[in-house]
């Protein structure tokens, strides 16, 4: 990728992305950029695990389930990341299929336009350009493709709780729902609003994984047509491959990654063990110091708010609404979500299924099947019990979000989360198209990538959950 | 003539019974233990029943309650929740606060209670479940102001449930969202045992009130268990009793064998568990999931629900009439969280407690009876114009009689009584008795035959716009529908007007009518440059050669007729158009060439609105329909239409009377856009969409996309029940709205299973993926079948149609050789 320092100067056809603004920055300043490792599904994960990892049996499974759930039939890049863990995406798929295809309050082309809208938000190439694809394949309104502004009204409206469950899903409140659900001419019904939530909630989330994970982008056979150009060629090349690894050599060495999967493996038995009481007080400031930890927990480089330039950004409006740390400092505490309160398994089920019948069963097994998913290992140690881990990873997630779980001690989360994870997990949950390959990289050196992978399912759908939560109980405010 | 028909279900109506007494019947039990319980029983009814008494009150608490508990003696309630944990006194009109557990500068999470409950048997004893895993005790006897107990910190995870044993005052039994079950014995610092429930997360424990050693537990897999307490290692037994969570469980106070539960799939279950398997004998479908059930007492049948979500009101149910609740308490403005009887034995009085801070006491006389409120009349049309209605027998037979009896001669015929309940005299349930009647109609007018024929016989599509039009009327009229016939002909007059190149003459009339206004002046631009508009014409005509395809085009792929009718077809494109043709100067030189460009004239008529006004003279269309049908059929015997002839017709015969007025064709769009909400008004629904199809873009703009959807839907729905899928799907087809179009693109999977592994296909239809067998080899050739497969439903053989179709042409045994004679029809 040697693009001369003039040719960003000049208004080229070549869009660059934020990272890449940076990088060539950097370049300017006499620095050596790698070149980025983009073949196979993913830009983080060289292409040999994956396929070592799917054996050929397994292949033809994951091609018959794939086959089951989608319109092409083909294994693209996210299945096959995702099909490291083949449980998952049998109900990833199903309920995705159950989504976008199968009878619902919305029509089909307004299901993959919110698709697009909500992976916008997180300038989700891989994403949008999916679903550009297969909005095409619908061929009604296209026109809609223009941008948001070609858009009928009523999905302008949405665009309000996209941004919010986007960037800052605790502000929603009923207000929002009220103003969608009556306004007259292109109000929304409650049951629409429902499905176009989940929808939002679940590309949010899946922008998520596909920058956790670097998903490549796919390079489609037919290019012919014109979206396509538009979006993939022009796009810029270095997408989610670049990585500032330019420090790579400051970064700590292998040796002691050994000792940090040992140490970790060392807290969690003791925590199994240690039947030591913290008394309520601290307990209670746990959650909270945990909370005003994840301020500090940011990526640095990425002080400058520069909006990013892409050709997704059509599909967006007030770009500049981007993520706020929950817990600010010197600000009004906004209140803390209570999971006992609102729990999803209690309240958000039967809201959701309620108003959108039989998704709550499908992302109840989503849920349920991440939350359960282990191979009782962690790197080279086998029989391991993980559900600490799983758990401190969710629950971390929903810390950042604001919910709090009565009956958990945060403690654990900073003794089982270092501190260059909780980097990872931030920057995933809540500005996922920061992601480099460097953080990536940095923490659990000594795990494998479909463990990796495994974490970023669990962010992935820690994430959607909260959202759905906090837009669950802000429809149920409104409907009470 | 009507037949009336009837059918009679008769019922004693009972009244509710609330003054008996069901508690001190006698009843055997095995075991000295259980004997002691039940004097317990007894000995709580004579300590109660004769102190309470109250109305319905409420209070406001400080805080949303998670769940409420009452004294054994009925006097004091405590309410729990995440920010209150109180006691309240239960005086005659009010709750008066009594003490407030809740101590202490910063409460910690031990008090914010996900459940309470207060001893049976130990009035000064409380224990609630911390949502933080705590298990707290509180002894109300001690002095200080703080008065907690002991404190369990055993469990990981939130509890969801604590319950004290019925009898034995220090065991204490929680389950938690860990899995795991506790049972504490106060005596002690720790828990006496724990059980594992080996599934998911623990939603509630409940003591067996007759049996001892009993609990179940219900899981939040779906799971109910049942253990006994001093075999803590495995559950005696298990059964799944609901699909999802089981949020809630309660033992009948009376029957031993009777456990009731609750789940998230809203169904209220009661299991009798005295047999080997467990055995569902009812079940109550509720409006939302079930957060909390308890029995009535003293009623064998009766229990109270109340949800989790959505819906705020408590339920009574007489588990034997599951469809309509049998008393319902409405107060409640959010979900109620916790809903207590009174006393072990009034069924008079129900508290509880809500996400809305208030704790309401309810009095049963008060509650709201739906059945009361309930329409016990129903009415139902028939397909083909028979109607079903059923009422109260009173209603019927008090002024209905005498109206009855003229029909109840001859063709009367009585149909069979199909139910018929025995009222039952426990049963608290007002009895309605109903007459079912069921009036078949032999009315030519009220019989749907019409509809199913002229939905088979019209068309929509295929067809230039006049042929459609004809063709349409024709059907009308065949099928005696005169007024329908006649509008379909006008349809064709106003809009395909051969007549149009009369409006040379307009222009003295133009200026009355505000339309016309900008046509003059095009027409006055077209005709000073009289070169020019003849290209123009070009023009126009290859314009309307589009428009006219546009039908034909449509049923091959929507997909163009949308972006076709996108375009440039709007009404006033119409008027352009008109106006560069109807060229008065053109004309002559039109003519002159007529039959060298015949072939470039296959233009539809519908391309020329019409010119003159018909609405105001109701004489008109008859004479008009007449005369323009003759030459139109005529000039269609070629099978294209050609113009020309029609042009110089009209021209010549029946230019003359139009010449008062010349209109475009937008003119008439509101008188058909209110001919058409009349016919789907008066309920023919079918005409209405007809002409919106035969008319497309003549008219699609004129009637709002609501209304042309609800019409098209309605249409379908129709014709679904008729079953005529045919006509439905090219209904569905030719519509433009985009919200019914896509209708066809739903439910669009065929699932088909493998022949050979019975596993289902997934990617092709032909080949199997698991066993590598093509599924569908044809008995003729032996290749795979990719299209259509027939086969025999006798002996399963089959293949190509095609084929199949030609080998029983000449045999007529099974191809496949397996000897049955197969029959193709």
């Amino acid at each position: 990728m040697n693009v001369s320092p003039e040719s960003i100067a000049s208004p080229s056809s070549y869009q660059i992305c934020n990272n890449c603004q940076k990088v060539l920055r950097k370049k300017e300043k006499g620095m050596r950029i790698p070149r980025p490792l983009t073949s196979g599904p993913s830009a983080f994960i060289p292409e040999k695990e994956i396929l070592e990892a799917t054996p050929v049996d397994m292949h033809t499974n994951l091609l018959l389930l794939v086959g089951d759930y989608s319109s092409s039939g083909q294994l693209n890049h996210l299945t096959q990341v995702m099909g490291l863990h083949p449980q998952y995406l049998e109900s990833f798929l199903r309920c995705q299929f159950y989504l976008l295809r199968i009878d619902g309050p919305l029509p089909q082309h307004y299901r993959h336009y919110i698709a697009i809208m909500a992976a916008a938000r997180h300038q989700c190439s891989f994403l949008v350009n999916m679903h550009v694809h297969e909005f095409l394949q619908i061929g009604m309104c296209l026109e809609w493709l223009n941008g948001l502004d070609f858009a009928p009204q009523r999905l302008r409206n949405l665009n309000e709780i996209n941004k919010i469950l986007a960037h800052r899903p605790w502000l929603i409140t009923k207000e929002h729902i009220q103003k969608l659900v009556k306004t007259g001419e292109n109000s929304w019904s409650l049951a629409e609003l429902v499905h176009a939530v989940v929808l939002l909630a679940h590309f949010h989330a899946l922008a998520s994984f596909v920058f956790g994970s670097g998903i490549n982008p796919e390079v489609d056979a037919d290019a012919s047509n014109r979206f396509q150009d538009v979006s993939v060629n022009n796009f810029c090349v270095c997408d989610l491959a670049n990585d500032n690894n330019l420090e790579d050599s400051l970064l700590p060495g292998m040796m002691d990654s050994v000792s940090e999967l040992e140490a970790l493996m060392d807290r969690m038995k003791r925590l199994q063990e240690e039947e030591e009481e913290a008394s309520q007080e601290e307990m209670a400031t746990r959650f909270e110091k945990e909370k005003e930890e994840s301020l500090l927990v940011t990526s640095g480089a990425f002080e400058d708010e520069i909006v990013p330039v892409s050709n997704v950004s059509r599909f967006v409006s007030d770009p500049a609404f981007g993520y706020q740390d929950f817990a600010r400092r010197g600000e009004d505490n906004l209140p803390t979500f209570r999971a006992q309160e609102f729990s999803w398994n209690d309240h958000g089920f039967s809201l959701v299924n309620r108003l959108y019948s039989d998704i709550g069963h499908m992302l109840d097994e989503k849920f349920r099947t991440v939350s359960n998913l282990t191979y009782y290992n962690m790197a080279t140690h086998e029989d391991i019990d993980t559900t600490m881990l799983r758990r401190a990873l969710f629950n971390y997630v929903h810390c950042m979000f604001g919910i709090k779980y009565d009956d958990y001690d945060y403690g654990e989360v900073n003794q089982l989360l270092e501190r260059s994870l909780k980097v990872f997990i931030k920057t995933v949950t809540c500005y996922p198209e920061r992601t480099t390959r460097r953080m990536y990289d940095s923490y659990w050196r000594q795990f494998r990538h479909s463990e990796k992978v495994h974490v970023n399912l669990l962010l992935m759908e820690a994430r959607m959950q909260a959202e759905l939560l906090y837009a669950l109980r802000a429809i149920t405010h409104y409907m009470t | 003539m009507v037949k009336l028909l009837l059918a009679h279900q008769k019922a004693k109506a009972v009244g509710p019974q609330d003054s008996e007494d069901q508690a001190t019947r006698g009843h055997s039990y095995q075991c000295s233990l259980q004997q002691k319980m039940e004097k317990m029983a007894r000995v709580t009814t004579a300590l109660g029943s004769n102190t309470i008494s109250g109305c319905t009150m409420f209070c406001h608490l400080d805080a949303p309650a998670n769940a409420i508990s009452v004294c054994r003696d009925a006097a004091q309630v405590v309410v729990a929740g995440r920010n209150i944990f109180k006691i309240y006194a239960l005086e005659e009109e009010q709750f008066v606060e009594k003490l407030n557990l809740r101590v202490g500068r910063k409460p910690s999470l031990n008090f914010s209670c996900a459940d309470v409950m207060w001893h049976q048997m130990d009035e000064n004893l409380l224990a609630t479940a911390a949502t933080n895993g705590a298990v707290v005790t509180w002894n109300l006897g001690k002095p200080s102001r703080n008065k907690q107990d002991q404190l369990f910190t055993e469990h990981k995870r939130t509890v969801n449930k604590v319950c004290f044993h019925p009898t034995e005052v220090y065991m204490l039994l929680s389950g938690s969202q860990d899995g795991y079950m506790k049972c504490f014995d106060l005596r002690k610092k720790g828990s006496a045992s724990t059980f594992s429930g080996q599934s998911e997360s623990v939603r509630d424990v409940q003591f067996s009130i007759r049996d001892y050693f009993t609990f179940a537990a219900s899981f939040e897999n779906g799971n109910v268990q049942l253990w006994d307490i001093r075999r803590p290692d495995r559950y005696e037994r298990m059964f799944t009793a609901h699909n999802g969570p089981v949020f809630c469980c309660d033992w009948h106070p009376e029957d031993r064998g009777w456990l009731a539960t609750g789940g998230r799939d809203k169904m209220v279950k009661v299991w009798d568990i005295t047999t080997n398997r467990a055995k569902e004998i009812h079940c109550v479908q509720t409006i939302a999931s079930v957060a909390r059930v308890k029995w009535r007492p003293e009623r064998k049948y009766h229990l109270a629900t109340c949800s989790m979500m959505v819906d705020h009101n408590i339920y009574v149910w007489d588990v034997r009439r599951p469809f309509i609740p049998f008393a319902t308490f409405e107060e409640h403005k959010d979900v109620t969280t916790g809903i207590v009887w009174r006393h072990l034995h009034d069924p008079g009085f129900l508290l509880s407690g809500s996400k809305d801070s208030t704790l309401y006491q309810h009095k049963f006389k008060d509650a709201s009876r739906p059945v009361d409120k309930a329409n016990p009349e129903g009415l139902c049309f028939g397909l083909f114009g028979d109607l079903a209605f059923a009422a109260k027998e009173s209603l019927i037979s008090g002024g209905g009689d005498s109206n009855r009896k003229p029909y109840g001669g001859g063709g009367d015929r009585r149909y069979p009584i199909f139910f018929f309940k025995k009222p039952d005299l426990t049963e608290q349930f007002a009895h309605v008795s109903s007459a079912l009647s069921v009036f078949e109609t032999d009315l030519e007018s009220s019989r749907m035959d019409w509809f199913v024929k002229t939905a088979r016989r019209y068309l929509l599509s295929g067809k230039p716009f006049g042929e459609l039009c004809d063709h349409n009327a024709k059907v009308a009229k065949e099928l005696n529908r005169p007024q329908v016939a006649t509008t379909w002909t006008m349809l064709r007059i106003m809009y395909s007007d051969p007549g149009s190149l009369t409006t040379a003459t307009g222009i003295s009339k133009g200026g009355s009518i505000p339309l016309m206004n900008s046509f003059n002046m095009k027409e006055i631009a077209a005709g000073g440059l009289g070169s020019e508009g003849r290209l123009d014409r070009a023009k126009g005509e290859t314009r309307q050669d589009s428009t006219h395809l546009d039908p034909g085009n449509s049923l091959l792929n929507n997909n163009d007729e949308n972006e076709e009718t996108e375009g440039s077809e709007g009404p006033a494109d119409y008027l352009f158009g008109d106006a560069e043709l109807e060229d008065d100067d053109l004309y002559p030189m039109e003519n002159e060439n007529a039959t060298a460009e015949e072939a470039e004239y296959i233009l539809p008529q519908e391309a020329f609105p019409l010119r003159h006004e018909i609405m105001d003279n109701p004489s008109v269309p008859e004479h008009l329909q007449d005369k323009v049908d003759s030459p139109h059929v005529s000039g269609n015997e070629a099978e294209t239409v050609c113009l020309t002839p029609i042009k110089s017709f009209s021209l010549i015969s029946i230019s003359q009377p139009l010449y008062e007025s010349h209109l475009p064709a937008s003119f008439f769009s509101p008188v058909v856009r209110e001919m058409l909400q009349h016919y789907a008004e008066a309920g023919d629904v079918q005409m209405a969409v007809s002409v919106l199809i035969v008319l497309g873009d003549r008219i699609r703009k004129e009637v709002d996309e609501v209304t042309q959807e609800h019409w098209y839907t309605s249409y379908i729905d129709l014709l679904q029940r008729f079953k005529l899928w045919n006509v439905s799907n090219e209904v569905i087809k030719l519509s433009t709205s985009s919200a019914i179009n896509c209708l066809n693109q739903t439910s669009t999977t065929l699932h088909i299973n493998c022949s050979n592994c019975k596993r289902p296909m997934s990617n092709k239809g032909w080949i199997c993926d698991r066993c590598h067998q093509c599924a569908s080899i044809c008995a003729v050739c032996h290749h795979v079948v990719k299209g259509l497969f027939v086969w025999c439903q006798g002996c399963s053989h089959g293949g190509h149609l095609e084929h199949i179709m030609n080998w029983l042409k000449s045999s007529s045994h099974c191809p496949a050789g397996c000897g049955h004679l197969c029959e193709y029809t």
